[in-house]
């Protein structure tokens, strides 16, 4: 246990980049969903087709494959317009935002089926009856569809969540310095990586707890009007 | 009936088409509707009177025909394939604010209580101050007898009592026209009982509205004018009590005797 506390630095270090990258990357996924699920939801077809080829293709090709093609191919595609524009030359990709835009694409694509389920589950008739009384696209979707949508897809939002954390993990191969690349090398160096290892878990299962703290908080705020059975 | 100077029409709907697919469901139906009219409109299931209803605040959009709500008309376009649509969002949105529906389903708003769903509508629709809206919507919720459970949410109070919220909800946008689409016909038969009676009591202080029904008591003793749809069409109409006493044409002759009175 002294040789954790002897690098506690470099882990709480790891563990900022942990949940900084986390967090961003659900703010990006938040987003992203919400213009999936609504171009699923378009009256166009050529939305939903859209919409359909992002969460396919994302749900179909491992997080590791994607994270290295954005990485990699991002890295190349940058540089290829900047010659090809003359307007920059060699630009390195910082590992962190490639890390959050990664993940965010991905994260974005669960999104929208979670944010597609929760809308389809609020009833037709109360967006009808919003439209009758004559309020705005943007007034029935802060109104009516929002605060509906946020406790149907609240379920399946805290799986998401739990599962982006832990995806974090893959960004170590891109040689970004989070909680699980520092554990790994300073446990290399010291030949107790047993130890930091088992550090690395507890400090997953408490983000892990502290999340699911917050997510009851915003479950009892959103849950006005449920009937408990 | 009394030849109504132009401006006591309060709802005018001429020549109303409307097309699902290949199926035609209205087939020409004309409407009006003046000051303090009540009008109820009748017809067996897929006559199309629910959605002639929903046509005129443009929650079905018509394939063709025109509408005008106090001489204001609706501006529609075709597009390059014949299909209809409203030009004009903003005029759509100002005069469904002007034309109240109730609906066969309350469709209250779920995760808002009683007052927070009278409120919503004056608060963001007709921008009135919160203060204003919550004092309106005490005199609405009293008038339906709501008052005391405005902070209930509709999941804790019954079908009668949140379709009693949903007309409050309604009256408290002061609507020229109220339009009620079988608004007791997803109650249990003692509750239907005080959702009549309030709805009845709107139309004895003279408001407009265009209500499609199933009661027969109803539509003979508080409407100014029936009208009977057959198949998209208008197969009869007139007088409540001359149409009642004497129907005219064999399908609403049918439709009276396969009604319970």
């Amino acid at each position: 246990m002294v040789v954790i506390f002897e690098y506690r630095q470099i882990l709480i270090e790891g563990t900022l980049v942990t949940i900084s990258l986390a967090v961003l990357s659900l703010l990006l996924s938040v987003v992203l969903g919400l213009i999936g699920a609504f171009a699923k939801l378009s009256p166009s077809r050529g939305l939903r087709r859209a919409g359909s080829v992002y969460t396919i293709f994302v749900r179909s090709v491992p997080d590791l494959v994607l994270m290295m093609l954005i990485f990699f191919g991002g890295q190349t595609f940058v540089t290829q317009i900047g010659s090809l524009t003359g307007l920059w030359g060699y630009i390195e990709i910082n590992q962190f935002v490639a890390g959050v835009l990664t993940l965010g694409f991905i994260f974005g694509a669960y999104m929208s089926e979670t944010f597609r389920g929760a809308i389809l589950a609020i009833p037709r008739g109360q967006i009808e009856a919003a439209m009758a009384i004559g309020m705005k696209p943007w007034q029935i979707f802060r109104i009516v569809t929002w605060p509906q949508m946020v406790r149907f897809a609240l379920p399946s939002f805290t799986n998401n969540w739990l599962v982006l954390v832990k995806s974090t993990a893959l960004v170590s191969v891109i040689g970004l310095h989070d909680l699980v690349w520092n554990a790994f090398s300073a446990g290399r160096s010291t030949h107790k990586l047993f130890t930091f290892m088992t550090a690395v878990m507890v400090v997953y299962l408490v983000i892990t707890g502290i999340s699911d703290l917050i997510l009851r908080i915003v479950d009892r705020k959103y849950a006005a009007g449920v009937r408990r059975a | 009936m009394p030849s109504p100077t132009p401006s006591t029409v309060s709802l005018l709907v001429s020549d109303l088409h409307k097309s699902f697919g290949s199926v035609e469901v209205l087939k020409g139906v004309s409407l009006k509707a003046c000051e303090g009219d009540v009008i109820s409109l009748l017809g067996s299931s897929g006559s199309g009177k629910s959605t002639f209803l929903r046509c005129i605040n443009l929650l079905e959009t018509p394939t063709s025909g025109l509408i005008s709500v106090h001489g204001e008309e609706i501006k529609m376009t075709k597009d390059r394939r014949g299909v209809s649509s409203p030009s004009d969002a903003r005029q759509v949105e100002r005069i469904r604010a002007r034309l109240a529906m109730v609906f066969q389903s309350f469709n209250l708003w779920s995760h808002m209580t009683v007052m927070e769903n009278v409120i919503a509508g004056p608060i963001h629709v007709l921008k009135q101050p919160r203060a204003e809206a919550i004092e309106n919507a005490k005199d609405v919720l009293e008038r339906v007898g709501m008052y005391e459970r405005r902070d209930y949410y509709p999941a804790h109070i019954s079908g009668g009592q949140q379709q009693r919220a949903a007309i409050a909800r309604a009256l408290a946008m002061k609507p020229e026209v109220m339009l009620f689409d079988e608004p007791t016909s997803a109650l249990d038969p003692e509750l239907v009982g005080e959702v009549l009676r309030v709805i009845r009591s709107l139309a004895e202080e003279g408001r407009t509205m265009v209500v499609v029904t199933h009661e027969m008591a109803f539509a003979r003793d508080v409407s100014s004018e029936v009208i009977f749809l057959h198949h998209g069409l208008i197969e009869e109409q007139g007088d409540p009590v001359q149409m009642f006493t004497d129907p005219k044409s064999t399908r609403f002759k049918e439709f009276l005797s396969n009604s319970r009175q």
